[in-house]
């Protein structure tokens, strides 16, 4: 046994090379994973949340919101589970402005890594726990009485497509974080989220809504999207074309604007 | 200011014309600055001098609207990633994940700088190592002390092995033990041979552990050299009276002004009357006998040395009228073409 000598990580020598972007994104989405799963008011608090909107939607003012020839739950919980991402998602706006005020972002700008994995990074990240947001949320509602109206198969087509729909909700959230100019402003700005999330088809029928504020509903991509999901449980595939172009053009307009926002941070 | 005057490859940061705005605020204007390889660097000025903004130039952060930076000889804006394998930044907030334990955070920038995770590994240990971590360094960070947190932060930009290391007001809000801790572990690193540029607005920081200091004021380099070159060369002496009644303390001041046609400055409601004198000790016997003949008890006078405050109070109000470069007797740093 001898005594370890140069232990100073100059004698260690530099990398060869620069990290690889997978290895990279790895990191980075490693990291973010950790930072959720060990906060509780994070990771627990998003169910709590979730569950308690659903809870709120399907037993206080559910009542008094008539769906047409489905029942309410019916109608309710694919939508919700669509689009519950936008309530829960504005973590992700916070925890992207967080680590730019807190420093964190401009040590991995600092790093030899390439700006695309600091997005890939933290969409794979964030997309995880919306995931599990949806998962959960979906859970809930079967508790809450919903019932698959076609096969199974079915049903998890309609799931895949939810949780496209959160890789999509994940790239525009990182983008407010990064255009915030700190944490209470991402919270603020994630709000806007609501606006589409409620002026939809979403969680009344689009109908009901007053003749001025239809044309809104009606060509906003959220109502398209959960249009998309209502249409897979059954068995059809009405609208699902034009919720993935939807989806197709917030990824190719966010993620670019994310990259390059990433290099100015 | 040529390369050729540094026989082992480029220096340590050459910066011509280096101008950064921010929308319509010019936080560099027209920088000019050369330093060498092999030394700790200080950057010192005041809040809102550029210092910062230069540490995030050299650490590829921000991009220059004129103007070049070149790091050991690559621009940062025609080169970022290769500047980006030289150095380590340590920012002005430990930028550490507070929910990983240390080793967590080493292991994940050193995989991030492009080790393997063998590698990672052996960055993080001989890190932990040489900042004396071993103790927290599998406790969250969240539950460090703020010179804890500061160290690790200083330990993630060194599991890179970088040549360069960016410390952007490394002690800024610690309290005095953890301030020493950081020292201690930045003279560590320097004699272990890495360079460091660090920013403070700190004097005994720079005193401390600088061999070179440059003072910025509104983005320009105002004077660079040696501490002991930049007393010397700016910092006038200056005589401090100490008189016995206090109420005689301001008559004391006026002699003092009379003699050396500098302003005084008086301790407030003290006893302590100093002002800078050029003429040195043949103004300090005038002041004497003037203070005699005015019948003014007198506890303690001299001449001595200005302090870092008061050569550092010196070069930035000058800045204000004119750039002026201080005479450098090492050849070491070269700036704004005074040298």
């Amino acid at each position: 046994m001898t005594t370890p000598q140069l232990t100073l990580p100059q004698a260690l020598g530099r990398p060869a090379r620069p990290a690889r972007v997978t290895t990279a994104s790895g990191q980075i989405a490693l990291r973010a994973l950790r930072k959720y799963l060990r906060t509780p008011s994070l990771c627990v608090m998003a169910v709590v949340q979730s569950a308690m909107f659903l809870f709120s939607f399907r037993y206080v003012f559910g009542g008094a919101i008539h769906a047409g020839a489905t029942s309410y739950v019916e109608f309710l919980v694919p939508s919700y589970v669509a689009t519950i991402v936008l309530f829960t998602g504005g973590g992700v706006a916070v925890a992207v402005a967080e680590d730019k005020t807190a420093g964190f972002t401009d040590r991995l700008l600092s790093l030899p890594v390439s700006r695309y994995s600091l997005v890939l990074g933290r969409t794979i990240a964030d997309s995880l726990t919306n995931l599990w947001s949806i998962l959960t949320t979906a859970a809930f509602g079967f508790a809450f009485g919903f019932r698959l109206p076609g096969s199974w198969p079915d049903g998890l087509a309609a799931l895949g497509l939810c949780a496209a729909y959160a890789v999509v909700f994940t790239v525009v959230f990182v983008v407010m974080g990064l255009f915030a100019p700190n944490a209470q402003a991402a919270q603020g700005m994630s709000l806007i989220a609501f606006v589409f999330a409620f002026i939809s088809s979403a969680y009344v029928p689009a109908t009901s809504m007053p003749g001025w504020l239809q044309p809104f509903s009606k060509y906003q991509p959220i109502t398209p999207m959960v249009d998309a999901v209502r249409s897979l449980l059954t068995g059809g595939s009405s609208d699902v074309g034009l919720a993935l172009a939807w989806s197709a053009l917030l990824v190719a307009v966010f993620t670019p604007v994310a990259v390059v926002r990433y290099r100015r941070a | 200011m040529s390369t050729g005057t540094w026989p082992s490859g480029p220096p340590l940061l050459q910066a011509r014309g280096l101008t950064v705005r921010f929308g319509k605020v010019t936080a560099l204007d027209g920088l000019e600055l050369t330093a060498p390889v092999g030394r700790v660097l200080a950057i010192l000025g005041p809040n809102g001098a550029g210092k910062t903004t230069f540490v995030r130039t050299v650490a590829t952060l921000v991009r220059p609207a004129s103007g070049e930076l070149l790091v050991y000889g690559r621009d940062v804006a025609a080169d970022p990633g290769s500047v980006r394998r030289d150095i380590g930044l340590a920012g002005q907030f430990a930028a550490v994940e507070p929910t990983m334990t240390g080793r967590e955070n080493l292991e994940m920038t050193a995989r991030l700088f492009g080790h393997g995770a063998g590698a990672a590994r052996r960055a993080a240990a001989a890190v932990i190592d040489q900042l004396s971590l071993a103790e927290v360094v599998d406790r969250r960070a969240s539950t460090y002390s703020g010179g804890q947190r500061r160290r690790l932060d200083l330990g993630a930009s060194l599991v890179g092995g970088p040549r360069l290391l960016l410390l952007d007001e490394p002690t800024t809000g610690l309290d005095p033990v953890s301030r020493r801790e950081v020292w201690d572990a930045v003279r560590t690193l320097a004699a272990a041979g890495t360079d460091i540029l660090l920013t403070t607005h700190y004097l005994d920081e720079a005193d401390e552990l600088a061999d070179e200091v440059v003072v910025i004021d509104h983005g320009r380099v105002v004077a660079a050299g040696l501490l002991g070159d930049l007393k010397a060369g700016v910092g006038r002496d200056v005589i401090e009276v100490s008189v016995a009644d206090p109420a005689t303390v301001s008559l004391a001041g006026r002699i003092l002004e009379q003699v050396t046609l500098n302003p005084a400055r008086l301790e407030p409601g003290g006893r302590r009357a100093s002002s800078a004198a050029p003429g040195g000790a043949d103004e300090l016997s005038e002041v004497i006998a003037g203070l005699r003949a005015a019948s003014i008890a007198v506890d303690e006078i001299g001449l001595r040395r200005p302090t870092l405050d008061e050569v550092f109070l010196a070069l930035t109000t000058e800045a204000a009228t004119t750039s002026v470069a201080v005479p450098s007797t090492t050849g070491g740093i070269h700036t704004n073409g005074g040298t």
